[in-house]
């Protein structure tokens, strides 16, 4: 996955609460069996006035003009800052896909939900938690600064833009993942005798757990 | 081997945790979420993160087909392959079934279940096909073959694996990335969550549910309310459901922002899991159970948050909007935005009210509706089934309702129902019986809300546009679906029983 360093860019407000993965990415697109694709139907239902399918392009849609990522003045937004419980709902992964391949590279909001969170760690999109105040000031901005944009310094924890500047909290273990890229798989099978060391004993203390089914 | 009395049962299983237990023992007592979590601690990696090891692994084709191509392109191999169980669900279509995978008229769908089928057989994964018996919604799947036991960690590529958690099983969801990081490590790399507690104290009325109970917890603590934290479930109200409204009461953990909810283990539990093919049985039984009579919270376990809700006053509930939080008892009426303090919440309620057109003090009795949906890892069970039916016999379902579709959770649901003459009851009352799997619940296949059709759907969640584009969907109980089914708008089921 992407490392994330330091990253500067056009915001966009998304001021709604609770936004679901269903409607990050609807339903109908999750056929697909690749992890690409995705980015044309973020938001698909807001974004568009017709219903899409995975056989349609973005050019053959009616676009829904008053939807905020649809005004000219955000195109080439990869900073998005949103409300509360941002990503609750279905676990689906491809919500994290379809906005990072639309080109957000951080969300910020005051809370994110769990399963969402897990998912845009391990694809290196960087979810930065700000209290209620401070995102209601960035959305404001947004919509009243002309361009405005920020730059989102994770080493550093912070991120500053035109009369704006705020430090963020991240767990370390996170940042460190973020920061360099790393493949959750390779670092876990760094420790594969430990694992095998715990499967032996649990074989031996939980027997039944690895029963099969007619012996 | 004699049985042994239930304190020296949980003495025993206290003993077989505190082996893999970390830090200071006997400080402090410890939750049902602890003493999993401790029996599955593997290491703490450089990181911070923890990794669980994971006991159960299910899939499905929707969010499998990339782990598996993840697997391929790195060269790695599924490192423990008994842990796994496969059944395609969420793409299936309800009708034609036994033309098999050539029946499903949507290509894209098609090549989905086929990749699962392609991938289980390439990587050794053994998997209920669309047209085996066992097939169904993976949630109902595990718990009926006995693949989901008490103690366990399960995992799955699917919010709703929270259901499993009524086994006293610590069963969460997960992504893609994290479908593949289990299928190759057999870990899954994560912070421990916050304990919380959730107690319904009293009993449920009779016609009032544990799908009624679960809307009232979430209306309650918000659909925030659990984010960060394991849920258990605790109470006189929780205590007498059965195992099957268990797994309601948990499957909607999530829909309260709680990646895993719960239930203590208790005779129910236990003698659910008795004769279930993958369940353990003679002596290696009797092992387990001293284990699994431990998976309690100790009395002097703290919980980091805490909800109580008295069940003896719930009456069968409706949801009105577009989050599980908005939702009303029969009685009551759509709120008006001027209800909600707080801003964001007013807005939230004046888009859901533009979104499911309705009006402020309209009360929610006289909403009508078009569709019908009994089905979902939520209510597809086969008590699920009987209660909708006991409703629905000798009646019929209104004339302006379009559909009424009755989707078992699996095909022995389907089969067991046959059994008991329960699609009788529903085709003579103008239901449509149908074929196992997620269905409208997401409406992936055919079955679906056209623009502006309203619903009453035992599923679990009425996001804008969950059930079809522009679609409107209310979350009720079987028996209240069968309810509104026959009366053509929403009706109190008490009045039906």
């Amino acid at each position: 996955m992407q490392a994330f360093d330091t990253h500067t860019g056009l915001v966009a407000p998304l001021d709604r609460a609770n936004v679901d993965t269903d409607q990050i990415i609807p339903k109908q697109f999750l056929k697909s069996i690749r992890r690409t694709g995705f980015g044309d139907n973020l938001f698909d239902a807001w974004r568009f006035r017709d219903e899409g399918d995975m056989t349609k392009t973005a050019n053959e849609r009616e676009i829904n003009r008053e939807f905020v990522l649809n005004e000219p003045r955000y195109q080439g937004a990869s900073v998005l800052v949103t409300r509360t419980n941002f990503g609750c709902g279905s676990s689906r992964e491809h919500a994290v896909w379809a906005l990072l391949e639309y080109g957000f590279r951080c969300v910020i909001a005051p809370s994110f939900a769990d399963i969402f969170s897990g998912n845009s760690l391990q694809n290196g999109l960087l979810l930065v938690t700000l209290p209620d105040d401070t995102v209601g000031e960035l959305i404001d901005r947004a919509q009243t600064v002309p361009g405005f944009s920020l730059t989102v310094d994770l080493p550093e924890q912070t991120i500053a833009g035109e009369g704006f500047a705020a430090s963020f909290d991240i767990e370390p273990e996170r940042k460190r993942l973020l920061a360099e890229g790393l493949d959750e798989i390779a670092q876990t099978l760094r420790y594969a005798d430990a694992i095998h060391a715990f499967e032996d004993k649990h074989r031996q203390q939980m027997p039944w757990v690895f029963a099969q089914p007619g012996g | 081997m004699p049985a042994a009395p239930v304190s020296e049962k949980a003495a025993q299983a206290a003993s077989i945790g505190s082996l893999t237990m970390r830090g200071a023992s006997g400080v402090a007592g410890r939750t049902l979420y602890d003493k999993i979590w401790d029996a599955h601690a593997v290491a703490e990696r450089a990181d911070g993160m923890t990794l669980l090891y994971i006991d159960r692994h299910l899939l499905h084709e929707v969010t499998s087909p990339q782990a598996f191509e993840g697997l391929e392109l790195a060269g790695r191999q599924p490192w423990r392959l008994d842990a796994n169980l496969a059944t395609p669900d969420h793409n299936l279509p309800t009708t034609n079934r036994a033309a098999g995978i050539g029946g499903i008229e949507d290509e894209i769908a098609r090549t989905q279940v086929i990749a699962l089928d392609d991938n289980c057989r390439r990587f050794g994964i053994r998997e209920f096909k669309m047209t085996d018996p066992r097939q169904g919604i993976v949630h109902v799947v595990g718990p009926e073959q006995g693949a989901t036991l008490p103690g366990m960690t399960i995992v799955c590529g699917d919010s709703h694996t929270s259901t499993h958690g009524a086994f006293a099983a610590l069963a969460q969801g997960i992504g893609t990335s994290d479908v593949e990081h289990v299928l190759a490590t057999q870990c899954l790399a994560q912070r421990k969550a916050g304990n919380m507690r959730v107690t319904a104290t009293g009993q449920l009325r009779r016609g009032v549910t544990a799908k009624d109970l679960i809307l009232a917890i979430i209306r309650q603590i918000g659909t925030a309310g659990a984010t960060g934290h394991t849920i258990e479930f605790a109470g006189s109200a929780v205590r007498a459901l059965s195992m099957e409204a268990r797994m309601t009461l948990c499957n909607m953990s999530i829909e309260a922002g709680g990646r895993a909810g719960m239930v203590a283990v208790d005779d129910a539990t236990i003698e659910y899991l008795r004769g279930r093919p993958f369940a353990p049985s003679g002596e290696l039984l009797e092992q387990a159970e001293a284990y699994w009579r431990g998976l309690v919270s100790d009395p002097d376990a703290e919980f980091d948050r805490t909800a109580e809700l008295d069940a003896s006053l719930l009456s069968p509930q409706v949801s009105w909007g577009t989050s599980p939080e908005l939702v009303l008892g029969i009685d009551e009426a759509v709120p008006s935005p001027d209800a909600f303090q707080e801003p964001a919440r007013r807005e939230l309620c004046e888009r859901a009210l533009a979104y499911m057109d309705l009006a402020p003090g309209m009360p929610i009795r006289d909403v009508t509706l078009d569709r019908i949906f009994i089905g979902s890892c939520t209510n597809a069970r086969i008590e699920d089934l009987r209660a909708a039916a006991e409703v629905a016999k000798g009646r019929r379902v209104a004339s302006s309702i379009r559909e009424a579709l009755v989707v078992p959770g699996s095909g022995l649901v389907k089969r067991q129902a046959e059994a008991e003459g329960l699609d009788v009851v529903f085709r003579e009352a103008g239901f449509e019986w149908r074929d196992a799997g997620c269905s409208m619940c997401l409406a992936m296949n055919n079955d679906r809300l056209y623009p502006g059709e309203r619903c009453a759907s035992t599923s679990n969640r009425n996001f804008e546009g969950r059930q079809g584009h522009l679609g409107r969907t209310h979350l009720v109980s079987p028996a209240m679906a069968a309810a509104a089914a026959v009366n053509g708008r929403f009706a109190d089921v008490r009045e039906y029983l």
